[in-house]
């Protein structure tokens, strides 16, 4: 697995934009993973939530956007809860999300939906899907 | 028009200032500036919905909608007109839905995007509620979105506005349409005319009509007697 | 007591067995649930971003209208997600009186909110009521019956808008303990069903109520109870496709908590059992619960 290190503008911007959307100190974060060891969604994640935050930390940005962790977070805050610094990871993967959302990017295609399945699902489920995955 | 001056205004359309008598409505101060309604405008007496339009007033923030043939021109407004506002809606045959299910969402599933902002009710010259009628169709509520939306004349201008990009007039147009077929009773008087017209109870004042002339016929037309019905009275 | 009444989207859409059993153990509690006249989707997920003001309009504007238009200054939700999307976004605008100002500003249609509602979910309510009181109205003990309470993420967290011990809640057991019912914990009781991973991952969520189901069944439980539409969805509806992946895997009733309680009170014509996808009726009858 080849990785980038380092921090050039784009690495950077991500950080910070992260940093800025969700208020939250990132850099405080020292990988005990308990975040990861939490997490309900995990299995079907490319890389767990500890390994997002390094990703940030050390501005892999490559690895954070080719990845679908954030688009896999169920937001059920248990990382929130379990993190020892108190950074609120579930606010990190919202920014992670919002900095692709924002740039008018759906990752749910609302037309990508069979008609027959919307008739089954309750608002509930469309809302929240519709809030958390469009832009 | 010496001594009967009219009063002169400034408007500004796309941009450019034009001297306009005040008093005319925005299509007529933009006709008068040598604008040429060939989409955009219809019935001009508010009821097509054809022209929708957007303006802001002199030193105001606040974006504008109206009805081009209804609003009035003041002094200083910024004007432009929508020919179309470009929608999304669906082709379903009414008679393969399912009431039961919430078929709005299913159509139009963009209304779960909505983020109650108000935007769309905000916009609409009707004045209606648009807001709680999406609110409504995202729960399958057919009977208050067409309660709610009856007086839409689906001008557009709250899918213009809207930030979730819904169109809300199909939506309503959609569960009035399922309301009316699959929840309203079919009213006994309108079965009993219907009866009446096929057994040709009319056929002799519709005959007396065909005949008349453009003279006889609006004579006729004024001085008909015009039944007087409560408001409400003919809800069922 | 009366108490205003926020039902949300879903409980007047597919979880109408669940206001309408509420409505009838409140009534049968001395709660009157005054619906509010008018009111918006609460939004469902709370946004997490500090500069998106836009997805808080929803919830703040429903506080809003609480406190412009009702007596009380609270507002009631069953639905568990609304309780935290409306619990959240007023901690949000009370903590943070510049973000109030820019969201009063912008919903320039309403009167200005100004932080005074207090968004509570059905069980605290219940919790006021008492145990006592509910024991005093219960016609036909739930006797033998193994429940098995699932909370799920948003009635407990985040922590400061959970409703008890975020990590161990025992709110539910002690109301359906009242009801005659017996408890069972599992593992699960506050992991998160998958919630709206429901529509992109599918099989994630089905994976996920297969886990929740089995440690239920295997803990000995009869029956899930809960107090969410979309936990209820995924938990479920979606066990039908376990069942489709899984030959041999059974299928276990998942109730809301008020459809049980109306039972106990002999008010089961309000139960709305007929509604579930996964009829509970059989193991009702079976247990003696229930006419056959």
């Amino acid at each position: 697995m080849e990785l980038k290190i380092g921090y050039d503008d784009k690495n950077l911007a991500l950080m910070k934009e992260v940093e800025e959307i969700s208020g939250q100190p990132v850099m405080l974060c020292y990988q005990c993973g308990k975040c990861s060891s939490s997490c309900p969604m995990a299995d079907d994640m490319d890389y767990l939530p500890n390994q997002v935050m390094k990703f940030i930390q050390i501005g892999a940005t490559e690895k954070i956007l080719e990845g679908n962790t954030p688009w896999i977070c169920a937001e059920c805050f248990n990382c929130t809860v379990e993190c020892p610094k108190g950074i609120d990871i579930a606010a990190v993967m919202e920014a992670l999300r919002l900095s692709i959302l924002r740039k008018n990017i759906d990752v749910l295609r609302i037309e990508s939906i069979a008609e027959e399945e919307i008739e089954d699902l309750p608002p509930i489920a469309l809302v929240a899907a519709m809030r958390k995955l469009t832009g | 028009m010496s001594e009967n001056k009219e009063k002169m205004i400034t408007v500004y359309i796309m941009g450019k200032a034009y001297e306009v008598p005040f008093g005319l409505t925005i299509m007529k101060a933009m006709e008068y500036a040598g604008y040429r309604f060939i989409r955009g405008s219809g019935c001009r007496a508010g009821f097509c919905g054809a022209c929708a339009t957007v303006y802001r007033n002199k030193g105001e923030y606040k974006f504008q909608t109206a009805l081009a043939c209804q609003a009035t021109a003041e002094d200083g407004m910024y004007l432009a007109q929508l020919p179309f506002v470009p929608a999304n809606r669906k082709e379903y045959d009414i008679a393969m839905i399912n009431p039961e299910k919430n078929v709005l969402s299913e159509y139009y599933p963009e209304i779960n995007r909505c983020v109650s902002c108000n935007t769309c009710t905000k916009s609409c010259p009707q004045e209606l509620d648009v807001m709680y009628y999406i609110q409504a169709a995202i729960r399958g509520d057919y009977g208050e979105v067409s309660k709610l939306s009856f007086d839409c004349i689906q001008c557009g201008l709250c899918a213009a506005r809207c930030p979730a990009e819904i169109t809300h007039y199909h939506v309503a147009q959609l569960a009035r349409r399922i309301y009316g077929k699959y929840h309203l009773q079919i009213p006994e008087h309108l079965l009993k005319r219907i009866e009446d017209i096929d057994a040709g109870k009319f056929d002799n004042e519709i005959g007396k009509l065909k005949k008349m002339g453009m003279k006889e016929l609006k004579e006729e037309y004024t001085s008909r007697t015009i039944e007087k019905i409560q408001r409400g009275e003919v809800t069922q | 007591m009366k108490i205003p009444y926020f039902p949300g989207c879903t409980l007047k859409a597919t979880a109408k067995s669940f206001e309408v059993s509420g409505i009838a153990v409140g009534k049968e509690l001395g709660i009157e649930f005054v619906e509010m006249p008018r009111w918006n989707c609460c939004g469902t997920v709370y946004s997490l971003a500090t500069d998106d003001l836009m997805h808080q309009l929803a919830p703040v504007r429903n506080l809003a209208v609480v406190e412009s238009d009702m007596e009380e200054n609270r507002v009631v939700s069953f639905c568990s997600m609304c309780y935290n999307t409306l619990r959240q976004a007023n901690n949000l605008v009370i903590n943070d009186p510049e973000k109030l100002k820019t969201i009063n500003e912008f919903m320039d249609t309403e009167k200005d909110y100004r932080g005074g509602v207090e968004p509570l979910h059905l069980l605290q309510v219940l919790g006021e009521v008492g145990t006592k009181e509910m024991e005093k109205r219960v016609k036909k003990p739930l006797t033998g019956l193994k429940l098995v309470p699932y909370y799920g993420c948003t009635l407990v967290r985040p922590e400061d808008v959970s409703i008890d011990d975020p990590r161990d809640p025992s709110i539910m057991e002690e109301i359906m303990k009242a009801m005659g019912a017996d408890i069972i914990d599992i593992e699960y009781k506050t992991e998160c069903c998958g919630s709206y991973q429901t529509i992109t991952n599918r099989d994630a969520v089905v994976e996920r109520t297969r886990k929740i189901i089995e440690s239920a069944r295997e803990a000995g439980g009869d029956v899930i109870i809960l107090s969410c539409p979309l936990c209820d969805f995924n938990l479920e509806d979606r066990q039908r496709e376990v069942r489709e992946k899984y030959h041999g895997f059974i299928e276990m009733p998942v109730l809301y908590f008020t459809q049980l309680m109306a039972l106990a009170m002999g008010l089961e014509d309000k139960a709305g059992f007929e509604g579930n996808q996964i009829d509970p009726r059989p193991l009702l009858e079976e247990r003696g619960l229930l006419e056959g």
